[in-house]
This record gives C-alpha cells, structure tokens and sequence, in this order.
C-alpha cells in the first residue's frame, strides 16, 4: 500500500441520521472515515442495523449526508452540488442493488434498462451505437445479445443479477457500489457472478466498495476489509490484518461465527458472543487506534491496550 | 452411528408435481429418506430443488395445484396411550393432519421471522396458543410453561417480553420465539426451513447452538433444509444432496464434506470459498438448475456437469452404494466408467480442512 496513490474515494467523519420524530432520531452512520484506492475492492462488512447500507446509498447520494465529506474523483460531493459535479458523480458511480428481482423496472426490455445511463448522458452517437454498446456490454457479463429483447421476469435470479452488472458498468464507472449483491443468489450462481465481477475489475480497473455479511465472501473478493457494528467503524484494515490479528472483540466474535464447511472442526468449536451493552464499551468514546501498517481500531486507550495484549 | 436408532420419519419413493398455467412441474422425483430418532439430517440444494417442498409434504402444507404421484411418508410415533404406531401422512385427512401431527409431533420453523409471527398477536399469547389448542392446557399452565419455553430459547426478562408484540423484537429475537413455538407442544420432529438465513452470522451462530442445545435436551430428531454448506457442517449428522427433485447423494456429514461423490456436490463444496481460499477464480458451476417444466432425459445436472459421461445424456444414474452409509447417483462410480477425481482445487481445500480438524484433536 503505498501512500503516494490518491484515493478514489475518501470518506471523512460521515454521519447519517435519520429524525423520525421530534424525540427520535435514528442515528445510523456516526463518523465514519475511510477511503478506497482506483482498482481495489473494499468490503463493508457488519450486521443487519450496522449502517453498511446507509452508508453506501449515501456515497452515491441517494441520501443527502447529516454531516461529514465525502470526496470522490477530486469532487466534493456530499453537501450542495453543482450540476457538473453532479453529472460527474451519475456516471462515474453505480451501484448494483442487492434484490435482482426487484431492482429492475418490469416493464422494461433489458436493452432499455442497461441502456438507460447511455440515453441519459449522450454516450451513444446513433441508434446503432447504442445497440452495439448494449449487445457488447450482455456479451462481457455472459449474456448473449439476443436477450436485450427480453423482458426481466424471462430470466433466472443469477441472469437478472447480471443485468444488473450489465447496467452499472455500462457507463464505465470508477467506482461500482455493490450493495449484498450475491446475498439474493443460490451458492453455485454466487460464485459466478464473484468471477464475473473480477474479470471485469480486471479489464476495466474499476474499484469496488463491497457491502455484505458473509465474511468469506468479504475476504474472497476484497483488499481491504472496514468492519461496521451500530454505525461505527470498529476495525479497518487489509484483509490479512482483519482476519488473521483481529483486535476489536465485535471482530473476533463476528470471525467466530463464520461457519466453516468442515464438520469436524464446526462440532468442536464455540463461537464467541458478544454483546455490546453488556461488554462496557461506548463506541462513542473510542477514538481511532493505529495497530500497524493500515491497520485501525476504534478503542479508547485503555480499551486498546487491554485488547492488544489478549 | 452406534446401534442402529430408530426411524421415525420414512420417506418413500416420493413423487410430486404441480399443475401451473405452463404445464405440469415435476418437482419431486423420487425422494427417498429417512430420520432416526435424535439424529440431525441435513437437506442441502440450490432453490428449486425441491427440498421445501418434500417437507410442506411432510407437514401436509402442500399447494392446491400440486399432485401427489405416489410414494409415503410413514411417521412412527408413539401414541398417547403408549402404543407404538405407524401412519402414512400422505394418507391421512386434513382434518387429522392438523390435529394431532402438525405443530404437536411435527413442528416446523420457518425461513423468515418477519412474516411467521401475527404481528396483531403478543408473543406471549403466540407462544401459548399451540398449548391451549393441542394439549388442551388451562390458562395458567400455558403461561407457565410459555414462559419457561422462552426462558429456554434465551429470552431474557421473558416475563417482560411476553406482552410485546413482533415488532418490537429483533429478527434473531423474534425467531427464537418461532423455536419456541414450535417447541410449545414438545414435538418429536423439528423441521427447520432456513431457520438462519435471514439472520446475521452471529446471531446465525448463537440460534444454531440453541437449536443443537434444545436437541440434546428434548431428544429431538432435526430436519434442516438449507443451503449453506457451513451450517450443515455445525449442524447435521446425514445430509441429503437434493438437485432437479431428486437426492443426488447421502451420506454422513464427513463423508459429503471430505470424501463427496457426486460431482454437484463437488461443485457445491467448491463454489464456496472458505477462509483460506485465495485462488485466482472460485470454481462455480456453469449454467443454472433446470427447469423442471420440460423434464430432463438422463441425469438432470449432465448438462452442468464437466465430467459427464455419454451414458448420462440417456438414463438417470441409480445410487450406486460407497459405504453402508453414503450412496451417490452418478453413472461415475460404475464399475465400467472412466476413473474421475475431483477437480484439485476441492481435493486441496480438503487436505486443509484435514489439516485444520488435526489441531483441535
């Protein structure tokens, strides 16, 4: 990692909080910083209610951000935008939806679906353009051509899922938001749209901020892990780092949890609970605690050094 | 196992399929199994599979369209005067169906937590409704024992929490509540629909020990249907591979995970990465399950199967026999076929695991 690089995507002290009443505020992101390098894939990883989702659709600006930057590309992009930056943001950011099924317009053929940025934003020069554009773009993802004349309901959940690729990376974005995109899809479809999505990392060098629960998954497919519990970011580091030294206790339980696929080992070990108002920690408090290297934990001092020594 | 237990669930050459606007879905073809007494079996396959289906089968919850071809389903249980019985649930009407095996034998604990529960119903009155209705309780009882039950799924404070409605529980919290009613009218089979799939891996986890826990404890005997290998590895003692309607591979749990047969399972076991995986591509299987609607000659999976034999294109494999208790439908382990491995990458995640089981010994 070497520091020189500039971030695609830095994250500053984001907070996202939604007012429900007068009395009630549901604070789901508090604070939250980190950044993403062109090209590498970061996972978001933590349970339902964590944030990883909110903080996802508030990157693209689906939200609008209570407090914090966020800078992509050289832009800001959290507060007020100008329609410049704004049209900067809408083509070089996309996400792919978690639910195949129901994040594509039923009445729509696919060709108009993943055709739609491009009409949006004058990228194709003629009616031709356009379909080559489409009929390549099926072809990179494993679709054939002749399916850009079908409707959604015509495909299966793993080809659906592929539309959806389809449709974000047509507009050649640097930065692909993929919200639990494999978590709606069987094992075996799973792992082929894993591949596709690094084949197409691999030709196009797009960069990836990848939110799921399942943490093999997670460290498949991604260079740098950010581990999230009650909107805040716990732990962050490379995959290694989070994985082979974690340090918070939320981390260790939620790597405990993991099932393995090896029943002798599964039938002798014990996971490790976690409860965070029973342990005594106020992430409030914490502040950010530099292990080594990228490494990051959110501890108070005490805390940190209590836990750097177990 | 020891000493052979005894079967209480036996599924027999069951055949089902549904009547839609499109044709007929042939969905079950020809399920055999069967469930000891304590013992954990482990139904494992893609959606569409049919592995759903052979248990609402089972609990007598099948659609109105679907046709039941033949086959049975013998549950042997022990009545209330003590006298050992054999039924036949296919068999049985509706009406006697619901009142003494479903929720009382037979309980089953569905995928999803959100819509399982009456969202207009307090837990606690949810918890007892099964009691009053099947074992004929007073008022008082029921609460007792309602509120024991939720002690024992982990609820705490339940006192508290028995007047709460869903919604103001947590999804792991409120499918502990499932368990519990599903437990309310001590069952001898617990039929667990993805009971962990819409939750997070730690409370995953901790619902997973419970129900391991809960087993021990009230000599239950666990069916799961799911399709997360990492689960069946915690949880079952047999596990059935189901593809296309079909088992395609039995066996007990070291057996499918560290000398699987079939090449679906092979595929199954890669297409998962576990934690030490950092091959450049995982393995995945090509194409997508068939569509039962237009019935597939010969084996049903030959079209995704890299090591399919011509012979797989004309006649479906029968089980062919490994040990006394693993047996596999693929034409590969005829005598007569060409000699297979499995491909390297799953031969070298098993030596890992092999490797990693040897630490905790």
């Amino acid at each position: 990692m070497s520091e020189t690089r500039t971030p695609l995507l830095t994250v500053d002290n984001l907070v996202q909080h939604f007012p429900i009443s007068r009395s009630y505020t549901v604070k789901a992101v508090n604070g939250v910083s980190f950044h993403i390098y062109p090209g590498e894939t970061y996972g978001l990883v933590g349970e339902s209610g964590s944030g990883k989702t909110t903080i996802g659709r508030s990157i693209i600006r689906l939200y609008n951000p209570t407090s914090g930057t966020v800078t992509f590309n050289g832009k800001t992009i959290s507060g007020k935008m100008d329609s410049e930056t704004r049209n900067m943001l809408r083509e070089n950011m996309q996400m792919i939806f978690q639910d195949p099924m129901a994040s594509l317009n039923p009445r729509k053929k696919v060709a108009d679906i993943i055709g739609e940025g491009l009409d949006i934003h004058h990228r194709a020069t003629s009616r031709q353009d356009r379909a080559d554009q489409i009929s390549e773009m099926l072809k990179k993802v494993g679709l054939s051509p002749e399916h850009a004349a079908r409707y959604p309901h015509q495909f299966s959940g793993g080809q659906r899922q592929r539309v959806g690729i389809a449709r974000a990376l047509i507009m050649h974005p640097k930065l692909v938001i993929a919200d639990e995109c494999i978590s709606a899809l069987d094992v075996s479809i799973q792992a082929q749209v894993v591949n596709l999505m690094k084949d197409i990392q691999e030709e196009t060098g797009c960069a990836y901020l990848f939110i799921a629960h399942d943490l093999s998954m997670v460290k498949y497919i991604s260079d740098r892990i950010g581990v999230l519990h009650l909107g805040y970011l716990v732990e962050a580091g490379t995959k290694e780092e989070i994985f082979s030294h974690p340090i918070h206790p939320y981390t260790k339980s939620l790597l405990s949890a993991i099932p393995h696929p090896n029943p002798e080992v599964e039938k002798r070990r014990k996971s490790v609970t976690y409860d965070y108002r029973s342990s005594g920690i106020d992430y409030a408090k914490g502040t950010e605690h530099v292990v080594e290297g990228t490494h990051t934990v959110l501890a108070t001092d005490e805390e940190f050094n209590r836990w750097a020594k177990e | 196992m020891s000493e052979t237990p005894k079967t209480i669930l036996d599924i027999r050459n069951l055949d089902i399929s549904f009547k839609t606007n499109a044709g007929v879905v042939h969905a079950i073809r020809g399920v055999n199994l069967d469930l000891c007494k304590g013992e954990t079996v482990a139904i494992v396959g893609e959606s569409g599979s049919g592995k759903s289906v052979t248990m609402k089968a089972t609990m007598g919850l099948l659609d109105s369209n679907a046709v039941v071809n033949s086959g049975e389903i013998l549950y042997t249980y022990t009545d209330d005067s003590g006298n050992e019985k054999t039924v036949d649930l296919l068999k049985l009407p509706k009406k006697e169906l619901r009142q003494n095996f479903n929720g009382k034998r037979i309980a089953m604990v569905f995928q999803d937590p959100m819509t399982s529960l009456d969202p207009t119903m307090t837990i606690g009155k949810q918890v007892m409704e099964g009691m009053l209705l099947h074992k004929n309780m007073d008022k008082a009882a029921a609460k007792a024992r309602a509120l024991e039950l939720l002690n024992l799924v982990g609820i705490t404070d339940a006192e508290k929490r028995f007047k709460n409605y869903p919604h103001q529980l947590s999804g792991g919290m409120r499918q502990r509540v499932v368990i519990a009613i599903a437990l309310s009218s001590d069952p001898d089979i617990l039929i667990c629909d993805e009971p962990t799939t819409a939750l997070d891996v730690t409370i995953q986890a901790r619902i997973l020990e419970l129900i391991m826990e809960l087993q021990k404890k009230m000599k239950l005997s666990v069916i799961y249907i799911t399709h997360d290998l990492g689960v069946v590895a915690k949880v079952a003692d047999y596990v059935d591979v189901m593809y296309a309607g079909k088992i395609v591979e039995v066996g007990n749990v070291n057996e499918i995970f560290y000398d699987p047969k079939h090449p679906y399972t092979w595929g199954l076991l890669s297409a998962m990465p576990d934690l030490d995986t950092d091959d450049a591509r995982l393995y995945s299987i090509p194409g997508s399950p068939p569509n039962l609607l237009h019935e597939p000659t010969g084996d049903a999976f030959a079209a995704r199967n890299q090591f399919a034999l011509a012979i797989d294109e004309k006649a479906d494999p029968p089980l062919f026999q490994v040990s006394r208790t693993h047996f596999a439908a693929t034409w590969l382990l005829h005598p007569d076929a060409p000699k297979v491995e499995m491909p390297p990458e799953l031969i070298a995640r098993i030596a890992r695991a092999q490797k990693e089981v040897e630490k905790y010994l």
